[in-house]
């Protein structure tokens, strides 16, 4: 279980871009993080990776503290950030440098006919489109097997279908072996697809204000009315999140159609 | 040494598809880059060739090849050549090591750098030939305070290049390396170098032309051998052809070592969009 106790997060700048942000994650549980620019969500997700350091608070998985990047805590970005100088196949085997070169090509071939990009092994980075470049970063952060995955808006900078195509892939792909994901989004759509449970946060400083829990089998259906509801709330939700005069951790109803990003 | 696994080895189909239709400008181009020295070459051969000059000044072409062609048969060419490469190979050699371990050291430790870099800053202002004098004083006139010189040239290209490139390496590519936690010579082995290569090709590059530029100024200054004493001796005993030969070398031999280094960097550079197809075409 990953374990996020009173995280708060302070720049050298005096910006408080996090506060006191408690939470814990089960193991193989989808949680949607969502809120508006700026309400320190990339903060929060950089601190459970090890990239940061939490000003206090402890982020802890399995008992153990995360201070630095750990094995078992992969992450992926908003931009691919493949290695350019590396094919398509040497990227994915990145993270694999210790393993026997044979083992190491066996997994890379699995995870790249996993990702359906088989015939693009030996293909440079620049020769991939933006969703195909995202696949490959995605192969590259689970072939090693994280126990937990982070993704920091991976789908943010695609295109509606590509996106839909790389939600339901991720799913897939999550099936396989159930790691932890840790997404944060600004799409609601996204998170309700996705999640297991979504947490808003709102901003100034960052702070965790509602969670959601989506009561949904899978695969979901984006049509149903039932969808529909989820999206709503989560909607509502953020909205108050934005209203200050709104104290923290409230939950009555109201429609929710307002610019909230 | 840069590749993770063999398989850096072959080449895509994509990248193969997009250089053919650049294969003719590859050639044509070239060519139409010589069309002009080779209309005013041969037109100055007529001219000499039809009486309207005599040619004494300027020799037309092919007494400055018939020149190069009696220094080669006397086996004087191969002396000077092998003189004045020998003098760039060293100057280079130093230069290049010295740049590089500078350039990498401010890089990559900020204190290094706050301690060297204005030092060096202002060494660079001075320019380089006043260093001759001092050279001559401590070194001699023969083949060290040439070195010396020339491996000075090259070496502040390098210093900043090399700094340069690991300055702006992209920091989202780092956090990658990090991610994966890769030691401080590991994220230097499989991060830094790859990524700091190209610009250091390039300063490798600018290097060795200011080698052959100060190669010439060190012979000037006084050799008994090497081109750049072929070009002296042709002005003191007003042998114009025998300099116009020793600047045709000069050319060759500058143009040669710089595709020398091009080449052995290409199957590294590959992965570049612009190698080879925008910037080398
Ligand atoms: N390295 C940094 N130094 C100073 N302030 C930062 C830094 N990174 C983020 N911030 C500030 O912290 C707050 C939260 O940022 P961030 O976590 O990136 O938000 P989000 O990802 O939710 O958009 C913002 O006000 C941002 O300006
Ligand atoms: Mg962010």
């Amino acid at each position: 279980m990953l374990a996020l106790d009173r995280v708060s997060k302070t720049y050298p700048n005096g910006v408080q871009a996090l506060a006191r942000f408690s939470a814990e994650i089960r193991q193989g549980e989808i949680l949607a993080i969502i809120g508006g620019s700026g309400c320190g969500k990339s903060t929060l997700l950089r601190a459970i990776a090890g990239l940061d350091r939490a000003s206090s608070g402890r982020v802890t998985l399995d008992s153990e503290a995360i201070a630095s990047p750990h094995a078992k805590i992969g992450i992926i970005f908003q931009e691919p950030r493949l290695l350019p100088w590396l094919s398509v196949a040497d990227n994915i085997g990145f993270g694999l440098a210790d393993l026997p070169a044979a083992e190491r090509r066996e997994k890379v071939a699995r995870a790249l006919a996993r990702v359906g990009l088989a015939d693009k092994a030996q293909a440079w980075p620049r020769e991939l489109s933006g969703g195909q470049a995202q696949r490959v970063a995605i192969a590259r952060a689970l072939v090693p097997q994280p126990e937990v995955l982070l993704l920091d808006e991976p789908f943010s900078a695609l295109d509606a279908f590509t996106r839909r195509d790389l939600q339901d892939h991720l799913l897939d792909l999550w099936a396989d072996t159930r790691p932890t994901l840790i997404l944060v989004t600004h799409d609601v759509d996204e998170a309700v697809v996705l999640a297991d449970r979504v947490l808003v946060m709102r901003p100034r400083p960052g702070r965790l204000f509602d969670q959601i829990e989506i009561n949904l089998g899978r695969p979901r259906d984006r049509n149903s009315p039932l969808f529909e509801n989820f999206k709503r709330s989560v909607l509502t939700s953020l909205d108050r999140s934005l209203d200050r005069n709104v104290p923290d951790r409230d939950a009555t109803q109201g429609p929710g159609q307002a610019m909230w990003w | 040494m840069i590749s993770d696994a063999p398989v850096l080895q072959q080449s895509s189909e994509p990248a193969e598809s997009a250089a053919a239709p650049s294969r003719v400008s590859r050639y044509a181009r070239p060519m139409l880059s010589l069309l002009l020295p080779l209309i005013l070459a041969l037109g100055w051969e007529f001219m000499v060739w039809s009486g309207w000059s005599n040619g004494r000044l300027v020799p037309p072409p092919s007494r400055v090849f018939a020149t190069i062609a009696d220094l080669a048969r006397s086996g004087e060419l191969i002396r000077h050549i092998a003189a004045t490469l020998w003098r760039v190979g060293l100057g280079f050699a130093f230069g290049v090591i010295a740049g590089t371990l500078l350039g990498a050291v401010s890089g990559y430790w900020s204190l290094a750098r706050r301690l060297l870099d204005p030092t060096v800053q202002a060494l660079r202002a001075i320019p380089s030939l006043a260093w001759v004098p001092l050279f001559i004083l401590w070194l001699g006139i023969f083949e060290t305070s040439k070195i010396a010189l020339i491996a000075v040239g090259v070496f502040f290209p390098v210093y900043l290049g090399v700094m340069g490139a690991i300055l702006s390496v992209d920091r989202k590519i780092v956090e990658v390396g990090r991610t994966f936690r890769l030691s401080g010579f590991a994220m230097i082995r499989r991060i830094l170098l790859p990524a700091v290569l190209p610009a250091y090709v390039v300063s490798l590059r600018v290097g060795l032309g200011l080698g052959w530029m100060f190669v010439v100024a060190a012979e000037l200054i006084g050799a008994s051998e090497g081109l750049g004493y072929l070009l002296l001796d042709g002005q003191q005993l007003g042998k114009p052809a025998q300099i116009l030969a020793a600047i045709v070398i000069f050319a060759i031999l500058g143009k040669l070592t710089d595709w020398l280094i091009e080449t052995a960097a290409a199957p590294f550079l590959r992965w570049q969009d612009a190698f080879g197809r925008v910037r080398g075409a």
